[in-house]
C-alpha cells in the first residue's frame, strides 16, 4: 500500500521514471532466477520427459521404464526400505527430540548438553556413517557394541578353553578327525570304548590347535596307571611329527590337554561323576559304581561364545526364509536397516530437540502452572497438557523428518557392505546406482526420481498451504 | 479461580512451589547417561585416530583410554606429510574448501538480491515468485541430476565449455539447490525491515542498488549469517552432487575422499577416521562459533 503511494508520488514527481525502478528491482531477481530456471525447474520438468525414454534418451517407450521400476526385485527393495525408514525413524527421532527437550528444562547444564546433541548434525553424514560402521562391526576388538555383549554374553555363556568357531567353518568333529577313540556326539565327544572300575580309557584328539595348548600350558602326555575302584586316563593330542599315522599310542613329545571338562557317562546316557584334566591331560574318576562307562567331554569345552552381532550384514529381523526373491523383496526388514536408522537418530535428534525446544519455549506456562496446581501428576501435565499444545511443532518435526528419509542417500551408501548391500539400498541410492554408475543412464533412474517428486508432492502442498496461509 | 484460593495458604504455597520446579536429580542422571552415549562415536572417531595404525582391529579403541601414552599424531603426521598429491588428504581439504565456499558465497548473495527483489520490489507476481521458491524447497536434487548433466555436456558442445567433472560444475549445482532455503529466509527476515527506512533513503535520492547495500544489507546480517553458515555446512557434508558432478576428477572433497577410502581403496581404518576428523573439523569451528545464528537457521529452514 505505501508502496503504491511512494510509487505514485514518485511517478507526479517524476523524478525516477517508474519504468526503471521497476526494472532494477526485478534485475536484482535475475541471477536467482537464472539458477532456478535452468538447473532446478527445467531439468525437473526434464527427467520426466527422460524417464519416458530410453537409457540413453533416444527412444520414446511411455511407461516401460515405470513398469521395469516395479517388477525389479532390487528397485521394489528399495522401496520396503524407504518405507521402514519412513514408518520408523520420524516418529523415534520426533520421541527423542521431545524428551530431550522436555528434559533439557529441568538442568542446570542444558546449554552444554545442547550443544552437545546438536553436533553431530554438523558432521558429514559420510564421517558419521563411517564412524558408526565400526561402532557396529562384527568384530568385539572393532565394534563397541559387540564388545558390550560380549562382556554381558560371556556372563551367561563363557566359551570354553577350546573353542569351536561355526563362523570359521570349524565343527566339533573335525577335532576327533580320524582318530578311533573317540566319536561326536551332537556337540560333545564320546569314547567308543567303555571301562569299568580299574580300566583305563584314553582319548587322542587329533585337530586341537597348538597356540591354545601353548595358551594353557600344556606338558607332555603322561598314560596314568590304572587303579582300583577309579577310572582313569588321558585324553591327549594325537598328532606327532616323527609318527603322523600312529594315532592310537600316546608318543613322546605329544602333548596333554589340560583343563578339559569331562563326564562319566553310563549305558543309559546318564551323566553320573565329572571331572578335568590336569596340564598332562590326566583324569581319574574315583570310586566307580558297577557297570560300565563311557568318557564324554562335554561340549562347554568348546563353547566358542558369542562371536559377534552382524549388525550390518545382510541379515533380517523379520522371517524370511520359504518366501520367494520378491516376497522377501517387499517384507523382510534387514537388522541394517536398523543399524542405520539408529545412527541418523544420532544424528537428527539434536535438530528435532531444537525445534520442539523452541516450540516448548513458547508454550504458555500458565496452562502448564495451573494443570499442576489442580493437582496433575508431571506425567500427566506431559501426556494431556504439553504434548497437544506442542501438536504443531512435532507435526512439522515429522514432516521434515519424512522429507528427509525419503532421501535418505549417504548413510546408505557408506555404511552398506557385503551382503548388506543388496539389503538396504533406498530410491536415492537406487537412482544413483541406476543412473550414475558404469555410464549415465537417464530411463530407469528418472522414472525412481520422478517417483522421488511425487512422494515429497505432498509435503509441498503442506507447506504451500502453510505459508500462504501466514 | 482455585489458584487464587489454594495459593493465600503459606504452607501450601510452598508445597505448589516445590511442585512446580520439577525433580532435577533424575533428569540429571538421565540426561548424564544421554550426553556420554552421544559423545562416544564423536571420541572413538578421535582415538582411533591418534592410535598407531596396527593397533585397529587388535583391541578395541575404549582400551587406549586406559592408557593415554599409547596416542600418537603419527597417522596425522603421515597424511599431512604426503602434501598436495591428488587424492591425498590435504588436497582434498583444500578442494573441500574450494567448493564449499563460492558455493557459499553465490547462495549468499543471490539470495540477498532476490529477497531484497520480492520484498523491496515493486513488479507484479512477487508472491507467485515466492510461493515457487517455497514448493521447490522440497524439491529432491535426485530429480535434477541427470539433465543437469546433459546440460552441462551441451554447454560443452555448444561453447567448449563442459562443466561436467569440474569444481564450477558442483558449485553451480550446489548454488541453484541452495537458493530456495536462501530466497525464502532472507525474504522472510527482510519483511520484517521498516520499509519507511528505504523510502525516505529513496526520497534522498539513494538508488537502488544504494539502498541495497547500504541499508538492507546491513540490517539483514543476522539472517545472512544463518544462511551462510548453513550453506557452508550443507556443502562442506555433501557426498551425491560431488560424486555426480566430479565424474573421474582426481581432486576430490573430504566426503568423496572419505567415500572412496571406504570403498574402493579398502583403506586401513587409519587414514578414514584421520581423514574423518579433518573432515569434522572445520564444520565444528564454524558451528561453535556461530552457534546461535546454526540454530536460528535450522528454526527457520524446518521445512527443507
Amino acid at each position: 500500500m505505501s508502496g503504491s503511494t511512494i510509487n505514485a508520488k514518485i511517478r507526479t514527481s517524476g523524478r525516477r521514471p517508474w519504468m526503471r525502478e521497476h526494472a532494477i528491482s526485478l534485475a536484482f531477481l535475475v541471477p536467482a532466477a537464472i539458477w532456478l530456471l535452468f538447473i532446478v525447474i527445467w531439468p525437473t520438468i526434464n527427467t520426466v520427459r527422460l524417464s519416458l525414454f530410453n537409457e540413453s534418451a533416444t527412444k520414446f517407450l511411455g511407461l516401460t521404464n515405470y513398469k521395469t521400476v516395479f517388477s525389479t526385485d532390487t528397485i521394489l527393495t528399495a522401496f520396503r526400505n524407504n518405507v521402514i525408514w519412513v514408518l520408523i525413524f520420524p516418529f523415534f527421532v520426533t520421541f527423542l527430540g521431545l524428551i530431550f527437550a522436555v528434559l533439557t528444562e529441568r538442568i542446570r547444564w542444558a546449554t552444554a548438553f545442547k550443544a552437545l546433541i546438536v553436533m553431530p548434525i554438523v558432521f558429514s553424514t559420510t564421517a558419521s556413517a563411517l564412524v558408526w560402521a565400526t561402532i557396529f562391526d562384527n568384530s568385539p576388538q572393532i565394534g563397541a557394541v559387540n564388545a558390550a555383549v560380549l562382556t554381558v554374553s560371556d556372563w551367561f555363556n563363557p566359551p570354553g578353553a577350546y573353542p569351536v568357531s561355526a563362523a570359521a567353518g570349524q565343527t566339533v568333529a573335525d577335532l576327533v578327525g580320524s582318530n578311533a577313540h573317540a566319536k561326536k556326539s551332537s556337540n560333545s565327544i564320546v569314547s567308543i570304548s567303555s571301562a569299568r572300575a580299574g580300566g583305563t580309557i584314553n582319548i587322542g584328539l587329533e585337530d586341537v590347535s597348538p597356540t591354545t595348548l601353548a595358551l594353557l600350558k600344556a606338558q607332555d602326555a603322561v598314560t596314568p596307571q590304572p587303579m582300583s575302584g577309579a577310572i582313569t586316563g588321558v585324553v591327549w593330542r594325537a598328532f606327532s611329527p616323527s609318527d603322523p599315522t600312529n594315532k592310537s599310542d600316546v608318543l613322546p613329545g605329544e602333548l596333554g590337554l589340560p583343563i578339559l571338562h569331562l563326564s562319566l557317562v553310563n549305558s543309559q546316557g546318564v551323566s553320573v561323576a565329572t571331572t578335568t584334566t590336569t596340564t598332562s591331560g590326566q583324569y581319574k574318576f574315583s570310586n566307580v559304581g558297577t557297570g560300565s562307562y563311557f568318557v564324554e567331554i562335554v561340549s562347554s569345552n568348546f563353547s566358542s561364545g558369542f562371536t559377534g552381532i552382524s549388525w550390518l550384514g545382510g541379515g533380517s529381523i523379520t522371517p524370511v526364509s520359504g518366501l520367494g526373491q520378491t516376497a522377501q523383496a517387499l517384507l523382510s526388514v534387514p537388522l541394517a536397516d536398523m543399524a542405520m536408522i539408529i545412527t541418523y537418530l544420532w544424528i537428527w535428534a539434536g535438530f528435532a530437540m531444537v525445534l520442539i525446544g523452541a516450540g516448548l519455549a513458547s508454550l504458555n506456562r500458565e496452562v502448564l502452572e495451573a494443570a499442576r496446581i489442580d493437582g496433575a501428576k508431571e506425567w500427566q501435565v506431559f501426556r494431556r497438557v504439553t504434548v497437544p499444545m506442542l501438536a504443531p511443532v512435532l507435526a512439522v518435526v515429522l514432516v521434515t523428518m519424512i522429507i528427509n528419509v525419503l532421501k535418505v542417500f549417504d548413510i546408505v551408501l557408506n555404511m552398506a557392505s557385503g551382503a548388506s548391500v543388496n539389503a538396504t539400498p533406498t530410491l536415492a541410492v537406487e537412482i544413483y546406482n541406476d543412473g550414475f554408475t558404469g555410464g549415465i543412464h537417464s530411463g530407469v533412474s528418472s522414472a525412481i526420481a520422478v517417483i522421488l517428486f511425487l512422494l515429497v508432492l505432498p509435503a509441498m502442498i503442506m507447506n504451500l498451504k502453510r505459508i500462504k496461509g501466514v | 479461580m482455585t489458584t487464587t484460593a489454594q495459593t493465600s495458604d503459606p504452607t501450601k504455597r510452598r508445597h505448589i512451589l516445590r511442585r512446580m520446579l520439577p525433580a532435577r536429580g533424575p533428569s540429571n542422571i538421565v540426561l548424564g547417561i544421554i550426553a556420554i552415549v552421544w559423545l562416544v562415536p564423536t571420541v572413538s572417531l578421535l582415538v582411533i585416530s591418534l592410535r598407531p595404525e596396527a593397533a585397529f582391529g587388535v583391541s578395541g579403541w575404549w582400551k587406549a583410554l586406559l592408557d593415554p601414552s599409547s596416542l600418537t599424531f603419527s597417522n596425522y603426521r603421515t597424511l599431512f606429510g604426503q602434501g598436495f598429491v591428488a587424492g591425498g588428504l590435504l588436497d582434498s581439504l583444500m578442494t573441500s574448501i574450494e567448493i564449499t565456499v563460492p558455493a557459499t558465497l553465490g547462495v549468499v548473495l543471490f539470495s540477498c538480491f532476490a529477497g531484497h527483489s520480492l520484498v523491496f520490489g515493486r513488479w507484479r507476481g512477487r508472491d507467485v515468485v515466492f510461493l515457487t521458491v517455497v514448493a521447490l524447497m522440497v524439491v529432491p536434487l535426485q530429480v535434477a541430476l541427470i539433465p543437469v548433466v546433459q546440460l552441462y555436456r551441451e554447454l560443452g558442445t555448444l561453447f567448449g565449455l563442459n562443466p561436467f567433472g569440474t569444481i564450477p560444475g558442483v558449485i553451480i549445482f550446489h548454488i541453484a539447490f541452495g537458493l530456495p532455503f536462501g530466497i525464502f529466509l532472507m525474504r522472510n527476515f527482510m519483511s520484517g525491515i521498516p520499509k519507511d527506512l528505504l523510502e525516505a533513503a529513496r526520497m534522498e535520492g539513494a538508488g537502488e542498488w544504494k539502498v541495497f547495500y547500504r541499508i538492507v544489507l546491513p540490517l539483514a546480517l543476522p539472517a545472512l549469517a544463518s544462511l551462510a553458515i548453513f550453506q557452508f555446512i550443507w556443502v562442506w557434508n555433501d557426498l551425491l552432487v560431488a560424486l555426480v558432478f566430479l565424474g573421474g576428477n582426481v581432486h576430490t572433497p573430504l566426503t568423496v575422499f572419505l567415500y572412496d577410502q571406504n570403498h574402493e581403496l579398502q583403506a586401513n581404518y587409519w587414514i578414514i577416521s584421520t581423514g574423518a576428523i579433518v573432515s569434522v573439523v572445520v564444520p565444528l569451528i564454524v558451528f561453535f562459533s556461530f552457534q546461535r545464528y546454526f540454530v536460528r537457521g535450522v528454526l527457520a529452514g524446518a521445512v527443507k
